[in-house]
């Protein structure tokens, strides 16, 4: 099966974030995923709509599942793919961000998918750059991608994503994947907690439209959803919370608190698990309410989407 | 032979100091004001007077910045001595105070001295030198306050950086009595501010950048002024930022303590909504507060809480802010648009020139006991004619500075400076 030639539903050059989306492309890409999840299921998995494309993978931070998420994606729509992954060293870091910007640039690639430790680190970079840029994650800003595959196993699982009330829950201050998701689901129509200490929630977050609870036995109550978030421990400098034995107790997901929630409540998680830190194996394992797995089948199918999407009229050529 | 004598004349003469704000002429002899008011010259200008007409324009004394980076020693490549003077000049100033955060540090009498040669050799803008107030700013050991002050330091800072040990700064506003010196401290509790690289709130959770709070400043605006009361001395707060340390200062202030404080023209103008998409040029510490705070700095300068406005000129190339923000270097030029900018209090109506051009020249030149800013007879000449209406577009590209680091490129604005002139000379003449 071949997913149908559709115009840019994005119309911009860039994904540097939820931010500047509107409802409609949104649906647009997650229409075009769900022809990509078909497609993975099949046993031939290859298409070329990308053919003779050059997608770089530029990551100046670790990333196991999502850089290869992005690589698989590229290959199985026939592009060219490039791995570089940036050693950082603490100063010079974005002199080589705008350097490495323009050499890869001088090579005229079609996409370039940038992961990095700073915020507004992936807006700097396109800036210098004349191809499609895709942020797979800047500091604490954003990671669209994740959103967006989120969203998809939210609407396969539930049929909409509008009227749901979903909790995000743990480390929101260190979260992009948080930002973006409470960018997409309130833009969506949906209802969004934050359930976390006061540690660990950024100052006048409600004012992007979340609610706040600071206990998760009332925060996860009537949910739909439950997101938990990795406690993100290579992001905190100095003391959120005394101890990830503490943290367990009393923002950890278990079985007593997901009892609270609606019986149909649905567990992600964007991986990867901190397992008996923010949720008990016996929940992220349950198959008949965690869908932790297939939010990895469903990111790949997601990022197949956009490649297309932005790669096929891209400046690069 | 006599003295060259120049008459300025149809000029709108203010002066803070007297209160003078009336149309008249000036005369200047050799590098001193010989006289000035509305009736000099009614009868005409005797023939050999050299003669300006100010066409209408305001007169005043030169402004005072009490609060410039010059970057040398040791960051020529930003700004040197000559080229912030050339700004500063551009700027309507003619007496600038330079900070000691250069390399090395303004720790010893000999750097002193290598300062006001570099100015003497630059024949520009009066350059009076603040001295660290620790060694090499590392927040232990007092500088030599009183030999230092000899030399030619009109203050102690350590700016950059606070003064974090409260027993270092105790010691250092009790020494500084011996003197009568000012002790100016950049107050952030350092530990508070953590990495944050823009004020925490709405604006930083959004861009997913760590905030550095308000109490960041005020905490350390309280424990020095606590430290004031039980220690004495002359207490500074440099480019001060919240609403909150604004209010500590004028209680100490109607308590009789002897407080006082600066603020930066960003502070005034411009909001963390102006960072809006990761814009570097607008980073600098203090960084840009939320509207509440800035409207309580215009409220300080209204009713006088704040003594002086004053730059922070801090220039930097285009390699320190092209890059993530977390990363960007602090600080913003700001020679160029500090009249503009000082205006605008005028212009929307909060302030009159005089009580303005006061900030500007004569509060800051008495808290650090200058010769200048003033118009009086046998003063220094050091006068700014200005346009106080011209509208005009501000453009970094022909800033003197050597660096181009303003948020203000493209601002309209009004007012700007037509002639500076320094000890009886002009030193810089708007050509369009």
């Amino acid at each position: 099966m071949q997913p149908v030639s559709r115009p840019n539903a994005l119309a911009q050059r860039d994904l540097l974030g939820i931010e500047g989306l509107s409802p409609d492309s949104v649906s647009a890409i997650l229409d075009l995923s769900e022809t990509y999840v078909a497609l993975n299921r099949d046993a031939e998995k290859k298409s070329d709509v990308l053919r003779g494309r050059t997608l770089i993978l530029l990551f100046f931070e670790t990333s196991t599942r999502t850089r290869t998420s992005f690589e698989l994606a590229g290959k199985r729509l026939g592009a060219d793919v490039i791995n570089i992954s940036v050693a950082t060293s603490a100063i010079k870091k974005g002199e080589t961000l705008i350097d490495t910007a323009m050499t890869l640039n001088a090579m005229h690639p079609d996409v370039i998918v940038v992961r990095h430790p700073d915020a507004g680190a992936v807006r700097l970079l396109a800036d210098h750059v004349n191809c499609a840029v895709i942020n797979a994650g800047d500091g604490s800003h954003e990671h669209p991608t994740q959103a967006l595959l989120d969203a998809l196993t939210i609407r396969r699982h539930k049929g909409r994503l509008d009227g749901l009330r979903v909790a995000i829950c743990g480390d929101v201050m260190h979260s992009r994947v948080a930002r973006s998701n409470i960018l997409l689901l309130t833009m969506m129509g949906s209802q969004v907690r934050l359930v976390a200490p006061p540690t660990l929630v950024p100052p006048a977050i409600e004012r992007m439209g979340a609610e706040v609870f600071h206990d998760m036995r009332r925060g996860l109550e009537d949910c739909d959803i439950i997101m938990m978030l990795r406690l993100q421990a290579e992001r905190m400098q100095g003391t959120f919370v005394p101890s990830t034995r503490e943290y367990f107790r009393y923002f950890g997901l278990d079985e007593a608190k997901l009892a609270i929630a609606r019986p149909d409540a649905l567990i992600m998680h964007p991986g990867p698990m901190n397992r008996g830190v923010e949720i008990d194996s016996r929940v992220a394992d349950d198959i008949t309410r965690s869908a932790i797995l297939e939010q990895v089948e469903l990111g790949l199918a997601v990022r197949q989407a956009c490649l297309d999407l932005l790669g096929r009229d891209s400046g690069g050529a | 032979m006599t003295e060259k004598r120049t008459a300025y004349i149809n000029a709108h003469l203010l002066d803070p100091d007297s209160g003078l704000d009336a149309g008249g002429a000036l005369l200047t002899e050799g590098v001193l004001i010989a006289d000035l008011g509305p009736g000099l010259f009614a009868d005409g200008v005797p023939e050999a007077i050299e003669t300006v007409d100010c066409g209408g324009h305001c007169l005043c004394p030169g402004l005072v910045d009490m609060h410039v980076h010059l970057r040398e020693p040791g960051h020529e490549h930003k700004e040197t001595i000559a080229t912030g003077g050339l700004s500063a000049l551009a700027g309507g100033v003619t007496s600038l105070c330079s900070m000691p955060n250069t390399d090395p540090v303004i720790d010893n009498v000999g750097l002193i001295e290598f300062i006001q040669r570099r100015a003497r050799e630059a024949k520009g803008v009066k350059v009076f030198p603040f001295a660290a107030a620790t060694k090499g700013l590392e927040g232990k050991q007092l500088t030599e306050f009183g030999m230092l002050a000899e030399a030619g330091a009109v203050a102690f800072t350590d700016d950059g950086l606070p003064i974090a040990d409260s027993q270092v700064m105790r010691r250092a506003l009790s020494y500084a009595k011996t003197f009568d010196l000012l002790i100016s401290q950049h107050a952030e509790d350092l530990s508070l501010s953590g990495c944050g690289c823009m004020a925490e709130g709405e604006a930083a959770t959004r861009l997913g950048l760590d905030g550095i709070p308000e109490i960041a400043e005020t905490i350390m605006v309280e424990r020095d002024i606590r430290l004031v009361e039980h220690s004495g001395g002359r207490y500074h707060v440099a480019h001060i930022s919240t609403a909150e340390a604004v209010d500590c200062v004028r209680r100490a202030k109607a308590r009789g303590l002897r407080v006082t404080c600066e603020a930066a023209p960003h502070h005034f103008s411009l909001t963390d909504l102006d960072v809006g998409d990761y814009r570097t040029f607008a980073k600098m510490a203090p960084p840009l507060r939320s509207e509440r705070n800035r409207v309580a700095i215009v409220e300080g300068l209204k009713d006088g809480t704040i003594d002086a406005i004053a730059t922070d000129h801090a220039p930097h190339d285009q390699e320190s802010k092209r890059l993530p923000m977390a990363h960007a270097a602090n600080g913003i030029v700001g020679l160029e648009t500090l009249l503009p900018l000082s205006l605008e209090l005028y212009h929307g109506g909060h302030m009159t020139l005089l009580e303005i051009l006061r900030r500007l020249t004569l509060a800051p030149a008495e808290l650090l006991k200058l010769p200048v800013g003033r118009l009086q007879k046998g003063a220094p000449a050091d006068l700014l004619l200005f346009d106080a209406d011209v509208p005009w577009l501000v453009d970094t590209a022909k800033f003197r500075s050597m660096s181009k680091n303003s948020p203000f490129d493209g601002r309209p604005v009004q007012g700007r400076a037509l002639r500076t002139i320094v000890d009886g000379r002009t030193l810089f003449t708007f050509d369009g």
